[in-house]
């Protein structure tokens, strides 16, 4: 282990190339690589990597990028790929490919605004617009977790248990060009914490079959539930491994929902990637001042960790969901999912808020002012717009 | 639990297309699958099979028509997820070559990208289309393989378009291997998927697939339709060596397509101008004889032309040695009429000996 200073998107670069180099064992790696701001150095970095048994392919589109990772995953290897903002859109339908085949890919996602109008700058739109496809979905607030977390998501990804695919996220330049302290691991210990990828279903030459040929409505059915009890099967797997990193790593990664402050909070915010980090400061100093008043950060977006999420709210009075991102004609995102998770049976009332849209910086004062809003409310409203661009 | 609900399979590795397949009585693919089966010889392919009627032929789950290992991909990704796949059996060592079997609508419409980007990288994979000229699996629309003049489902005057030259375009790639198939030249489509075979790199090859319920023809008369395409010119029979080395492989004997065209309804009488096809068939064999006169497969025919025809071939540098290859007895009838640089239109002069005797000649 070795600590640097390091962007996001090298340290990810880095981790991809170590966990691929970790599969050397078995039936090595590969990635369809694609540039796209504010992702590109990922790229860079990894086919700038000499592996043992691997190969980058450098591909026409993001489409193809995660047409070969499906190829290389269909032959039994280790695949990975990262993407952003329109990228991601051009991807969608091969990534629904690659999650209808179970094939355990780890793709990186570096948060950024949809266009048009074209806006490099974080917003979580991009990735979001993937959520009823089948992958995990993972959120990270700095550096140093969003290496843990993609080595997370490649352990939880290729369990037997779950063989689903997923998306590490981070925000654009927020995390991936900004330079951070990050521990890196060594190869060696990657080696230790991923087991060889083995793909039970790879397509071999010699056992003749066919994948993804037509289905009738009953074996469609029998293959979505299946999925759906691999997602249910998400949080287990995912304490197993967090257990796993600890004996490896010694230290803990974040789980899939971060409490900070909620006990005996009757005001609990919401909120994901680095806005939740900006939110800490916030309650700490709030909470200084004798407001019963906490927050969680949600860090696994799918499966939706509803029973954590519950739990960590408690009897809380009043919650704020902050959303980086925008679903046209409903409000945020996250928000309809607590919404949907707190509804019939909790008494809270949830409040959503929408800021940082188009990568707006959120500063405490905006934060403040969530919060001094959702005090005072005895109900809730429609989403509310809270505009941070200058 | 996983291989339960995706996969469709049995453990018996038989022919490469089974019987019982859900292909139409007369589709083209099913003989062209059942000649790839023979030209593979036991050699296990991977194949990779977009959406088009041929994933449709493997059939519902959980059975399989097909005795291989099959991924389905989306519409334009089959060259994608066949790098993907090529990638990761070259860094094991296995040699089981990777085969692409898609349809014109995946290969000259949606998946051109992907197809052209698998090209210029030179991935070691075999891409085969089996061009119906049609979209067949949604019932007939157009493609930008449909030829001119030809009725679908979304041309109902009769397509205005002239057909891709798909040909041209990978040729424009470089790629090793480049080559187009008969379904009526059984010989020459068993030698070129073994030249393929024995190829390393991209290759493409490019098959005239009938489709009887698009193209409003008789499914017997199948074969016969690609004979005729053959030997009117319409479709040409030749292999390209890295994008610049020509050999025809079967020259036409007439230049009136009025024997294919009359035999489908496609063609429609009142919106197919016969003269007009017939002069496009002219200017495609007059192209195609000048890039393998300039441009022959086999080099010492290109020394020889430099020779016959420096008035016609100006810059070609003189012959240092006398042609011997000239006494090369497979060749020399065809030889022979090489000795005339092309001359516009063709007119049926080259035509000497069946197919299969030409084909014998350029692959021995």
């Amino acid at each position: 282990m070795s600590r640097m200073l390091l962007t996001g998107n090298y340290a990810a670069g880095k981790v991809l190339a170590l966990a691929g180099e970790a599969n050397r064992g078995a039936r090595g790696c590969a990635s369809g690589a694609y540039p796209i701001t504010p992702q590109t150095e990922i790229i860079e970095v990894l086919s700038d990597t000499q592996f043992t048994k691997g190969r980058i392919v450098p591909v026409e589109s993001e489409h193809s990028a995660m047409g070969v990772c499906i190829g290389a995953a269909l032959a039994g290897a280790r695949a990975f790929t990262a993407s952003s903002s329109n990228g991601l859109a051009y991807m969608t339908e091969n990534v629904f490919c690659a999650g209808y085949y179970r094939l355990p890919i780890v793709l990186i996602a570096v948060n950024r605004t949809l266009g048009p109008p074209w806006n490099i700058w974080v917003d979580q739109g991009d990735s979001l617009t993937l959520r009823d496809a089948p992958w995990l979905q993972f959120y990270s607030d700095s550096h140093q977790d969003l290496v843990d977390t993609i080595l997370m998501a490649f352990r939880v990804a290729e369990d037997h248990r779950i063989l689903l695919p997923s998306i590490v996220a981070m925000d654009g330049f927020i995390i991936s060009h900004m330079q951070m302290p990050v521990e890196i691991p060594d190869q060696s210990q990657v080696d230790r914490f991923l087991p060889l990828c083995d793909m039970p279903h790879r397509l071999r030459a010699e056992s003749p079959s066919t994948i993804g040929g037509l289905t009738w409505p009953n074996e469609t059915e029998k293959q979505r539930r299946d999925i759906q009890s691999a997602m249910e099967r998400v949080p287990a797997v995912l304490r197993e491994a967090a257990d796993s990193f600890e004996s490896v790593f010694g230290r803990r990664p974040d789980e899939a929902v971060v409490p900070f402050d909620t006990e005996g909070a009757e005001t609990v915010l919401i909120a994901s990637g680095t806005m939740a980090q900006t939110l800490r400061g916030v309650i700490r100093e709030r909470r200084k001042l004798g407001e019963k008043i906490g927050m969680l950060r949600i860090k696994m977006f799918r499966p939706f960790p509803r029973r954590e999420v519950l739990a960590a709210i408690g009897g809380a009075k009043r919650i704020g969901v902050i959303d980086r991102n925008h679903s046209p004609g409903s409000g945020g995102i996250f928000w309809q999912e607590v919404a949907a998770t707190l509804q019939p049976k909790h008494e809270a009332l949830v409040q959503n808020y929408i800021m940082g849209i188009g990568g707006g910086d959120v500063r405490p004062a905006a934060l403040n002012g969530v919060i001094d809003d959702l005090t005072r409310r005895s109900s809730a409203t429609d989403p509310i717009w809270k505009e941070v661009a200058a | 639990m996983i291989a339960d609900s995706t996969h469709c399979g049995s453990a018996s590795c038989d022919a490469l297309l089974r019987p019982g397949n859900t292909n139409c009585a007369g589709c083209g693919m099913s003989l062209g699958l059942r000649w790839l089966g023979e030209a593979l010889e036991g050699n296990a392919p991977y194949l990779v099979i977009p959406a088009c009627c041929g994933i449709v032929t493997a059939g519902a789950f959980p059975t399989t028509s097909y005795g291989a290992a099959v991924a389905a991909s989306t519409f334009a990704s089959a060259p994608a997820f066949a790098s993907g796949i090529a990638s990761v059996l070259a860094m094991n060592g296995d040699k089981n070559p990777v085969i692409c079997w898609a349809g014109d609508g995946g290969t000259y419409d949606i998946g051109m990208a992907t197809l052209s980007a698998a090209a210029e990288r030179n991935e070691n994979l075999i891409y085969i289309c089996y061009d119906n000229e049609i979209y067949g699996n949604t019932g007939g629309q157009r493609s930008s393989a449909t030829p001119e003049w030809v009725r679908t489902s979304t041309t109902a005057r009769g397509k205005l378009e002239q057909k891709k030259d798909i040909m041209a375009i990978m040729a424009a790639h470089r790629i090793p291997y480049a080559a187009t198939l008969s379904l009526a030249h059984r010989d020459d489509f068993l030698g070129k998927v073994q030249t393929a075979l024995e190829t390393r790199g991209f290759r493409f090859l490019l098959m005239l697939s009938p489709c009887p319920t698009g193209w409003k023809s008789e499914p017997q008369e199948s074969i016969e339709l690609v004979r005729e395409a053959v030997l009117c010119g319409l479709f040409p029979v030749y292999e390209i060596f890295d994008g610049r080395r020509f050999r025809i492989n079967v020259r036409p004997e007439t230049t009136s397509p009025n024997e294919y065209v009359s035999r489908q309804k496609r063609y429609g009488l009142a919106t197919t101008d016969p003269q007009r096809l017939q002069a496009r068939i002219a200017d495609q064999w007059t192209r195609l004889e000048s890039l393998e006169w300039e441009f022959p497969a086999d080099p010492s025919q290109e020394q020889l032309h430099g020779e016959l025809s420096e008035s016609v071939a100006p810059g070609k540098a003189a012959l240092s040695e006398p042609p011997q290859e000239f006494g090369n007895a497979s060749q020399t009838s065809d030889a022979e009429s090489n000795q005339d640089p092309p001359q516009g239109p063709l007119v049926g002069r080259r035509m000497k000996g069946s197919a299969d005797e030409v084909r014998t000649a350029a692959h021995h």
